[in-house]
């Protein structure tokens, strides 16, 4: 038997993690309105898709944008041709623009800082092989993509150290925690070369304030360590506070620019994971030398290039977009909470991302990984509902769920939240804590949230959700 | 409160990132360089550097344009793009099945419907740069080595090398047999590589060659392999010029050689494909390994998440490559047009005076310019080298790029220019060697 490398053998491809099992039990029997009703229900896949109408809209008024219309083909061949590690200039300018216009063009970017990859996934390899040797190790805040496993590590070699977040602290980033991990890999022998962090946060939902922000940059300045901060989902903040960028708190400190790296992608602020956008955005020359010399492993198809320099160009879709994408994520997420919160769910209080980080502590049997264990998997086969445990994202506290919102139809949603109702329902008495079984105080909260939520819930324009936004608790009808 | 911050002379980056394995200072992109200062035009820059070192395939654009004007409600996202959502969110690294199958049919034309290719045994990548470095990860640890005969694509020194930390131990192949590769060859660089305490994990061969511009014959395909089996490594055949081959009889595939063995011995080769030179479509990045061994496919297939291709670019060449007649018909023109081009430019050259290797594929030919060395050097060939970028204005690739063993071969790009451009350029050769028997002629 001929045999494989030691990376092709092992197991850094991560999927032995209840992160893909999930996905799998997805895979076999999947949720389809119509041909299978009882199918189950992707909730682990963080996608936006609910702005495609916008897209598909300024895509028939741009035929030009395609090579394949009559008006594009003039442009087939030189982009056929195009295969310069640079990247087109106009694609650069488009992306650099649609970035500044993200982060309220309170930053500009260099179009000659912009580096390619492929997608979000081949970025931070890419940075990891520019920035540590193998063995080296990168300061990770938990709980974290479970992705990053592999991205930061597979053929790599480098090592990921947790700095340990908690709840106590809405899972925020402490100078405490940092120091801790950079200790812990000392002890551990490990020459720690960078920080990454994912601004706003997958799975949390939420976004880093101004503060922290600044006590990272000034960590990683005297520890003299790089920076990564993944900032792909920068416009599905949909709810002040507003998002502040990386690259806006270097202007406002004292920062060596040279440590400075930002990894962006289109796949989740315009819902392209197919097309496999990503990008390294480097403050630091030698990086994006190199990056850009590692991006022959991963370029953007000049097809793709040429199509999204035509819409980021556009400035007048650009705003709308942004504006209408951020308006729906609101909308799904205002529904979804509440809609939780009515049967005694709560989640992190979040303003952006594409999904909840869930609160299911009150349903663990014991306060242990196992018991989260055994909870999800009566949620993946009985509730039907694939979502994504905390352990698999390195959560230092279990009962918590990542649950995602924006990859499916309105009627979907339905679904997924009627049957965790009647779940709720199921398992009334061993989960319903006792402030909401006390019926006197039980109508009237109700009553008082539902009404304040009602106000919440609609839009800016006054319209209300076509969905009807007050959906009976099962527990308020018991009661009356 | 203001810390002081001190600038550090610089974080360190990594080894990988400081090491010069990226190979760009090789003269192969020197002369690249020299092109982008002063590019040769038709109309603007006719006393500009012509390009003949980057081996594209521009002969048959035509076919592809006219394809994309009568079809192209079938290859956007159709009328009112209903199909744009559901592409525009596939990422799944398995690849669309269209496209997979359309690429198996395609690969299938080329050999002549002589195998057959199993579209589930096809992983996507960006590129064949990427299949390639792909590959090295999951067949040989860092510090082993793969085996490669000389002269070689430069690129490899980057793609096997860089990120991997695998070596390269190249076969040394030379004139007196047509630089084919032999059984003595192959031994030679396994004991080389035994010598240097270097793990060998397996052999990548490049077929039809770049830079030769040949196709390896069955019977040095059989001793390859046989090799493979004999020494228990991998065979990694790089067939991304298997449609440039000016005639379909003369390109025999490692598929074949395995058929005909009734895919015994089939779990260690490994096939590298691309849509980069036989349709002309780099800018695409569109490549593929098609693996008879399960675990190199399911592995491979993770690994191409670092590399995957747009869905976009999937869904068009789906529809492409499934209309049957259009390659077909692609194929067979594509084909003559290269074997003319081939013709038209040895025939140039041999009228100034200059003997090529004979070619059967590519996209370039391998030009023998070693009489005219001033002495039979790596030294004297750069010296040619220089005078040819610079007074000819012709960027061709020396073959010590190609880390090829004899001085005075050069590669020659004849496909990515106008019939026009390669005319001048001949003429520009036709001249510099009619100088130099005047020069030589006085002295």
């Amino acid at each position: 038997m001929v045999s494989m490398s030691k990376i092709a053998t092992g197991n850094g491809h991560g999927e032995n993690s209840p992160y893909f099992d999930g996905w799998k039990a997805y895979e076999t029997n999947p949720f389809h309105p119509i041909d299978r009703p009882d199918g189950v229900i992707q909730m682990g896949l963080a996608e936006n898709q609910l702005c495609f109408e916008l897209i598909k809209k300024w895509l028939m008024e741009h035929p030009e944008a395609s090579l394949c219309t009559a008006e594009g083909v003039n442009r087939f061949k030189e982009t056929a041709l195009f295969q310069d590690y640079h990247g087109m200039p106009e694609f650069r300018q488009a992306v650099a623009k649609f970035m500044g216009k993200v982060r309220g063009d309170r930053v500009k970017f260099d179009p000659d800082r912009i580096v390619m990859s492929g997608g979000a996934t081949g970025a931070h390899e890419m940075v990891a092989f520019c920035l540590a040797d193998p063995g080296e190790a990168l300061l990770v805040p938990t709980p974290y993509y479970p992705g990053f496993d592999r991205d930061l590590r597979w053929r790599t070699g480098v090592e990921l150290v947790p700095v340990i977040c908690e709840s106590s602290h809405n899972f925020q980033i402490t100078r405490t925690a940092m120091e801790a991990a950079y200790e812990k890999a000392q002890e551990a022998n490990l020459k720690v070369k960078g920080l990454l962090i994912t601004n706003p946060s997958n799975p949390l939902g939420t976004i880093m304030d101004r503060e922290t922000l600044k006590s990272i940059v000034k960590f990683i300045n005297e520890k003299n360590i790089h920076l990564i901060g993944d900032e792909i989902y920068a416009a599905t903040v949909f709810k002040d506070p507003e998002f502040v960028s990386i690259s806006e708190v270097i202007q406002e400190v004292e920062c060596n620019h040279d440590l400075i790296h930002i990894v962006y992608s289109l796949s989740k602020d315009m819902g392209f994971p197919g097309f496999r956008v990503g990008i390294v955005y480097s403050y630091n020359d030698a990086v994006v030398n190199c990056a850009r010399k590692m991006s022959s492993y991963g370029l953007v198809s000049s097809q793709t290039q040429h199509l999204i320099a035509t819409m980021l160009n556009d400035d007048d879709f650009l705003h709308n977009f942004i504006m209408e994408s951020k308006e729906q994520l609101f909308k799904r997420h205002k529904y979804f909470t509440w809609s939780l919160s009515q049967v005694g769910i709560g989640s992190l209080k979040s303003n952006g991302g594409l999904f909840i980080w869930m609160d299911l502590r009150k349903l663990l049997k014991e306060k242990t990984f196992d018991a989260e264990m055994d909870l999800w998997r009566v949620i993946i086969n009985e509730v039907k509902l694939n979502v994504s445990p905390g352990s698999s994202f390195h959560c230092h506290e279990p009962g918590w769920f990542r649950v995602c919102f924006a990859n499916m139809e309105d009627n979907t949603m339905e679904v997924a939240l009627s049957r965790i109702r009647s779940f709720i329902l199921k398992n009334n008495e061993s989960i319903v804590p006792r402030k909401l079984c006390r019926r006197s105080s039980l109508k009237l909260s109700l009553s008082r949230s539902l009404s304040r939520r009602m106000d919440d819930f609609m839009s800016p324009a006054g319209i209300m959700s076509p969905h009807s936004p007050l959906p009976q608790s099962p527990l308020v009808r018991a009661r009356t | 409160m203001v810390i002081e911050i001190e600038k550090p002379s610089s974080v360190r980056l990594s080894k990988v990132a400081i090491s010069k394995t990226h190979g760009e200072d090789s003269p192969y992109f020197a002369g690249w360089k020299a092109y982008d200062e002063n590019p040769y035009d038709e109309v603007h820059n006719q006393s500009g550097v012509i390009q003949m070192g980057l081996a594209e395939n521009q002969v048959s654009f035509d076919l592809l344009e006219k394809y994309l004007e009568e079809h192209h409600e079938a290859s956007s996202w159709g009328k009112g793009a209903p199909g744009f959502r559901e592409n525009a969110l596939f990422q799944d690294y398995h690849g669309l099945k269209s496209f997979r199958q359309a690429m198996a049919n395609f690969m299938e034309q080329i050999r002549g419907g002589k195998v057959k290719f199993d579209p589930d045994r096809i992983v996507l990548t960006a590129g064949a740069t990427a299949a390639n470095e792909l590959l090295t990860f999951i067949l040989a640890d860092p510090g082993d080595a793969l085996l490669v005969p000389t002269p070689y694509y430069p690129g490899f020194d980057r793609d096997l090398r860089w990120r991997t930390g695998v070596k390269i131990v190249p076969i040394h192949c030379n004139s007196s047999n047509n630089f084919q590769i032999t059984p003595q060859a192959l031994e030679a660089a396994y004991q080389s590589a035994e010598s240097m305490d270097l793990k060998v994990r397996g052999i990548l061969i490049t077929n039809p060659s770049n830079p030769l511009g040949s196709a390896i014959q069955s019977s040095i395909l059989n001793d390859i392999l046989d090799f493979a089996v004999h020494k228990n490594i991998h065979l990694v055949s790089d067939e991304i010029y298997s449609g440039s081959t000016f005639s379909p009889s003369e390109f025999v595939s490692i598929a074949e050689i395995l058929r005909n063995r009734n895919y015994k011995d089939a779990e260690r080769v490994h096939i590298v494909y691309s849509l980069s030179k036989d349709l002309g479509l780099p800018g695409f990045r569109v490549g593929t390994i098609y693996s008879y061994n399960d675990d190199v496919v399911t592995t491979a297939r993770r690994m191409s998440s670092f590399t995957l291709i747009s869905s976009q670019t999937q869904h068009l060449l789906a529809c492409m490559l499934s209309n049957h007649e259009f390659t077909q018909n692609y194929i067979k023109t594509n084909r003559e047009r290269l074997n003319k081009r081939y013709d038209m430019i040895i025939q140039g050259l041999k009228k100034a005076g200059i003997e090529c290797l004979k070619g059967n594929a590519g996209l370039f030919c391998w030009m023998n310019l070693s009489p005219l060395l001033n002495e039979p050097t790596r030294q004297g060939e750069l010296e040619l080298w220089n005078i040819i970028l610079n007074q000819v204005k012709l960027n061709i690739s020396p073959g010590s790029s190609c880390h090829c063993s004899e001085p005075g071969w050069f590669r020659v790009c004849f496909a990515n220019m106008s019939e026009q451009t390669l005319r001048v350029a001949l003429q520009r050769i036709h001249k510099f060697m009619e100088q130099r028997k005047v020069c030589s002629v006085n002295r």
